[in-house]
């Protein structure tokens, strides 16, 4: 128990005491700490095993870039950052990658055996006699934090769209100044600092800025952006741009909520976004106690944390100053170890000079250093600086590139990109004076502290993926040289972190060990997003139900009414069957009363799209494969609408209201599509002042009669049109008024039986299938649900595009020869039609199945095939096939090789291993001649 | 997510638009007397280009279908023509 509490601390409040426990053991904190800065004080060192070896790991850092303190919580977020979550009254808070707990894992035998497990160990090891037999348990170890499957999961996030003038990532001193500036000039700014406050250095550096201390300075700047309608964002990280000038923001909010989403739309861009301290390279330097120099002043400044009582502060660079005066000022026992020969030599510090430290010693924690001269000392924390670098990730993801600045040993951003400015540390400008001043020259003094190659210890690069400095040199040996290689040989920079503390100074010994310059190497390619964000953030509200919102009919309350079992259709929720009942005999009773009485079905979905003008006719010529403008005005026409390539797109039914008015009546599944179809041609081939296309099939309910007793049912409704043969045959139209509501009436049917679709506009829905209800109650009419209807289609040989259709069927497939031998017109596919390949002899027919081994319904999917000299060759598949009740047998449909040609012959079909008989049949299994459209 | 300017309705998200090929493929008439090369370089082949692109796009909200001239390496969109504004070749029935 090394670390200690002081009286300070600008985040904590003294007069709030809470407690949570970690492990199993308590821990005392105030409102304000972090995990982290409460388990510091409170002398837990272990917080976590590390993901390959098990090693003992304690906290590093004070942010986001913290590599170690990853914990679970209780009802929360897995893996969660101990440095950003707040300590709260009760929690219950627990390592990861460690059991039973972080202090005494039961897997840290492993780390006497890393010489077998170094990086990409999984290419060499555990491969015999297979992978697979080790895989799981590799895996089952691999991870870090567990997801709590008992937990509701997050609320709904929320997602907000917004639009401004300038976007300032980072309240820091520069990005306080810059935005500032910004609003002062009159426009509209956003702020935004992943921070709970703003201030950024100047929450735990001492700094006066126009005459203010630093923190207040930073206070009052954002009172006055405020104030001017600027937006200013605490707990929220930039955490992408993407193209034109988008950048993704996650806020966190109070509560179980996941974090809130921002997508801003900003003219331009600012990134004050700062810079992280890397690491020193040393012997065991993962041992818990080793920390980062700048986080220890956090700790002290925010928190009243001190780290240790004997500290040394190892650094080769000048801002490390500052914490290790703050630190003996506090009371500890402070030695820096100036890698510089030329360091400085404040009053009241010991500063040893120009040597480094070459291991940490201990076992399980810190209780000494030893230095490159051999000296031993004694300490309970070693602080580490190895340099900064500028968070630059977001300047690269908006495809900007760095250079390198020997002067201060760090990438920075090169030429500028477009609406994007970088400023403060993140652009290499470490001291805030520099800031300022915006002055290039610093007090900065920085000597090179590469990793070395053929160091006698362990010496970690990449923390949260256990890689050393050996497997650097492992993969140099093994010639994966290039540093994205280097990256995913090595899994340096893959984890959580993304390398935050750790690429630089891999990507340093990669260069030594490859005689290149540190610039040649590069970095990898940097990709949002830059911390971890909730898929529930992403995912907003489009979630369950909402995720594929079905649409919905305008009589589903109705059909619910009725006991109706929806399941999805195309897209639409709709009446499946109608129960209560076993499904199967629901839909076989349904089938069999549809065609003894009358059925009332909705179609709403059913596709109507109006095509209007004085060019709609000659249009729908080039549409459609069939000849349309020939259709007279009250009829109907069936037709296949096809893609250039001649595949079918879409079939159904073109009604001619009048000269110049049709309406598509398309698949309901295939709405926009074919809507999308034509505006396309429409408006690149046609005159759009000629031709206009109006989707009307959400506007409109369309409700179906249909039965030997449909003209009965019909008869006794209201409507002020005459309904007989002549006036109203099979496949025409007519309109009128049904009760007062306006009604489009057509004889088109999809049972094969006599069928009335009833169109009417949705608001009068409800009314009309009233009145079909009551008027149906004479006949026994039965409710028809969408299986059903597909069986009765089904024994008519009627096809379903997309089911009994597939992405090479073609019109002459299903008989349809007429339109390509005697249409004069272009239309859409026309060309294709006259290739070899819509010749063959050998194409996939549509025709009915008849099983012949009385072992019931085909299966659907069986192939068709052919055995030959011991291959088996796929001659086609069943597309459709239902046990008939009209004809108390299976019926099939399919498409299979010369079909047409091949009436009466059996053929064999295969199912996974089942085999079956059946005998190639016309595809209309009942009522052949078609009479009972006629009925 | 990028921004595409749609001629008729202004700068709207990508999302909203449907891609709809190169610019300039016209369709080879004639019925028998196209090729089969001519029409398979009609259905099939695309430009890829890198760089500056002439491309057809629809915007699903409002239906327009439109050239627009982008960079497809830098994302960048010099300008979107209604087909009948000079978008099109001639924009007019064939």
């Amino acid at each position: 128990m090394t670390a200690w509490r002081t009286d300070g601390g600008s985040a904590v409040d003294r007069s709030r005491p809470l407690s949570f426990t970690f492990d199993g053991r308590t821990v005392e904190g105030f409102a304000g700490d972090t995990l982290a800065s409460a388990l510091l004080a409170g002398g837990v060192r272990v917080l976590g095993r590390s993901f390959k070896y098990h090693r003992p790991r304690g906290l590093w850092g004070a942010g986001v870039e913290e590599p170690n303190a990853l914990v679970d919580i209780a009802g929360g977020m897995p893996n969660t950052r101990a440095t950003l979550a707040l300590a709260a009254d009760g929690m219950a808070v627990r390592s990861v990658n460690a059991e039973p707990s972080a202090q005494k894992d039961r897997h840290a035998f492993l780390d006497a055996f890393s010489r077998f497990i170094p990086a990409a160990f999984y290419y060499k090891t555990f491969m015999f006699p297979d992978w697979h037999l080790f895989e799981p348990r590799i895996r089952q170890m691999a991870g870090l934090g567990t997801v709590d499957t008992a937990a509701d999961g997050p609320a709904f996030a929320e997602q907000v769209n917004h639009h401004c003038d300038v976007l300032v990532v980072g309240a820091g001193p520069s990005g306080l100044l810059a935005a500032r500036t910004a609003a002062r000039a009159g426009k509209r700014v956003v702020l935004c600092d992943d921070g709970r406050q703003v201030g950024g250095s100047l929450l735990f550096r001492e700094a006066t800025i126009e005459g203010r201390p630093g923190a207040e300075w930073a206070r009052e700047v954002a009172a006055e952006l405020e104030q001017t309608g600027a937006l200013v964002l605490t707990g929220t990280t930039a955490f992408g741009i993407y193209d034109h000038h988008l950048v993704g923001l996650s806020q966190k909010v109070e509560g179980d909520a996941s974090d809130r989403l921002w997508r801003v739309r900003a003219a331009s861009i600012v990134l004050a976004t700062g810079a992280i301290e890397r690491p020193l390279p040393f012997g065991h330097n993962d041992l818990p106690g080793v920390m980062s120099t700048e986080a220890a002043l956090v700790y002290l400044r925010r928190f009243g944390v001190v780290v240790g009582r004997r500290i040394v502060v190892a650094t080769n660079n000048g801002l490390a100053y500052e914490t290790a005066l703050a630190l003996a000022a506090a009371g500890a026992e402070v030695t820096v170890v100036d890698y510089r020969a030329d360091a400085p030599s404040p009053a009241g510090l010991q500063v040893l000079k120009g040597v480094t430290v070459a291991a940490a010693l201990g076992r399980g924690t810190v209780t000494g250093a030893r230095l490159s001269d051999g000296t031993v000392m004694e300490a309970d924390a070693i602080l580490a600086s190895g340099g900064f670098t500028p968070t630059v990730h977001l300047f690269c993801q908006a495809q900007g590139k760095l250079d390198w600045r020997d002067d201060i040993l760090a990438f920075v951003p090169g030429s500028p990109v477009d609406g994007v400015e970088v400023v403060g540390a993140a652009a290499g400008r470490f001291a805030l004076p520099a800031v300022l001043a915006d002055d290039t020259a610093q007090e900065f003094g920085i000597v090179a502290a590469w990793p070395k190659p053929g160091a006698r210890e362990r010496v970690w690069i990449d923390l949260q993926n256990d890689v050393t400095a050996k497997d650097v040199e492992l993969a140099v040996r093994e010639n994966f040289v290039s540093v994205e290689h280097l990256k995913r040989y090595t899994t340096l920079g893959m984890a959580t972190d993304q390398g935050k503390t750790s690429n630089v100074n891999g990507l340093a010994l990669m260069a030594e060990l490859t005689g290149r310059r540190i610039p040649a190497v590069g970095t990898t390619t940097y990709r949002p997003p830059f911390t971890p964000v909730p898929f529930a953030t992403f995912a907003g509200a489009r979630s369950g139900t909402r995720m594929n919102p079905l649409r919905r009919l305008p009589l589903e309350r109705e059909h619910r009414a009725e006991g109706a079992v929806f399941r999805a259709y195309g897209g639409w929720l709709r009446p499946a069957f109608y129960g209560p009942g076993v499904p199967d005999e629901r839909i076989q009773a349904e089938a069999e009363a549809a065609r003894e009485g009358v059925a009332l079905f909705d179609g709403s979905p059913l596709g109507k799209i109006e095509v209007i003008g004085p060019d709609a006719a000659q249009f729908l010529d080039f549409i459609y494969y069939n000849t349309m403008s020939t259709l007279a005005p009250g009829r109907c026409r069936y037709g296949f609408i096809l893609t250039e390539a001649g595949v079918v797109y879409d079939d159904g039914v073109l009604v001619r209201l009048d000269e110049n008015r049709f309406v598509v009546s398309c698949s309901s599944s295939h709405v926009s599509g074919v809507h999308g179809l034509l505006e396309e041609w429409r408006q690149d081939r046609f005159d759009r002042r000629r031709v206009f296309i109006h989707n009307a099939t959400a506007e409109m309910a369309t409700l179906t009669v249909t039965g030997p007793r449909a003209r009965d049912l019909m008869a006794t409704l209201d409507l002020d049109l005459p309904l007989d043969d002549v006036a109203l045959p099979h496949m025409a139209v007519v309109c009128g008024l049904l009760d007062g509501v306006a009604v489009r009436i057509a004889r088109v049917s999809f049972t094969g039986d006599r069928s009335y679709e009833i169109s009417v506009p949705a608001d009068s829905a409800a009314a009309v299938w009233a009145r079909l209800r009551q008027a149906g109650k004479a006949f026994g009419a039965t409710l028809l649900g969408l299986e059903a209807l597909m069986i009765l289609r089904a024994e008519k040989g009627y096809i379903v595009v997309g089911k009994d259709t597939d992405g090479t069927s073609r019109p002459m497939d299903f008989g349809l020869t007429a339109p390509l031998e005697r249409k004069k017109v272009e239309f859409i596919g026309r060309r294709s039609l006259a290739t070899e390949d819509a010749a063959r002899p050998d194409r996939r027919q549509f025709v009915g199945l008849e099983a012949v081994d009385g072992l019931g319904p085909l299966p659907m999917g069986a192939h068709g095939v052919e055995r030959e000299a011991g291959k088996t060759r796929s001659t086609g598949y069943v597309t459709s096939s239902y046990f008939s009740p009209a004809l108390q047998r299976p019926i099939a449909l399919g498409l299979i090789e010369r079909g047409l040609a091949r009436m009466g012959d059996i053929v064999e079909l295969q199912h996974l291993r089942e085999i079956r008989r059946a005998r190639i049949v016309p595809s209309c299994a009942f009522d052949e001649s078609g009479s009972r459209l006629h009925v | 997510m990028q921004l595409f300017p749609c001629p008729f309705c202004g700068p709207r998200s990508e999302s909203e638009f449907h891609f709809g090929g190169d610019a300039g493929n016209h369709r080879p008439e004639g019925f028998r007397a196209v090729t089969d090369g001519a029409w398979a370089a009609y259905l099939y082949e695309r430009n890829n280009l890198r760089g500056a692109a002439s491309e057809i796009w629809m915007h699903m909200a409002c239906g327009e279908v439109f050239r627009m001239e982008r960079d497809t390496v830098n994302h960048r969109v010099a300008e979107a023509l209604a087909l009948g504004q000079g978008g099109g070749d001639d924009g007019m029935a064939h």
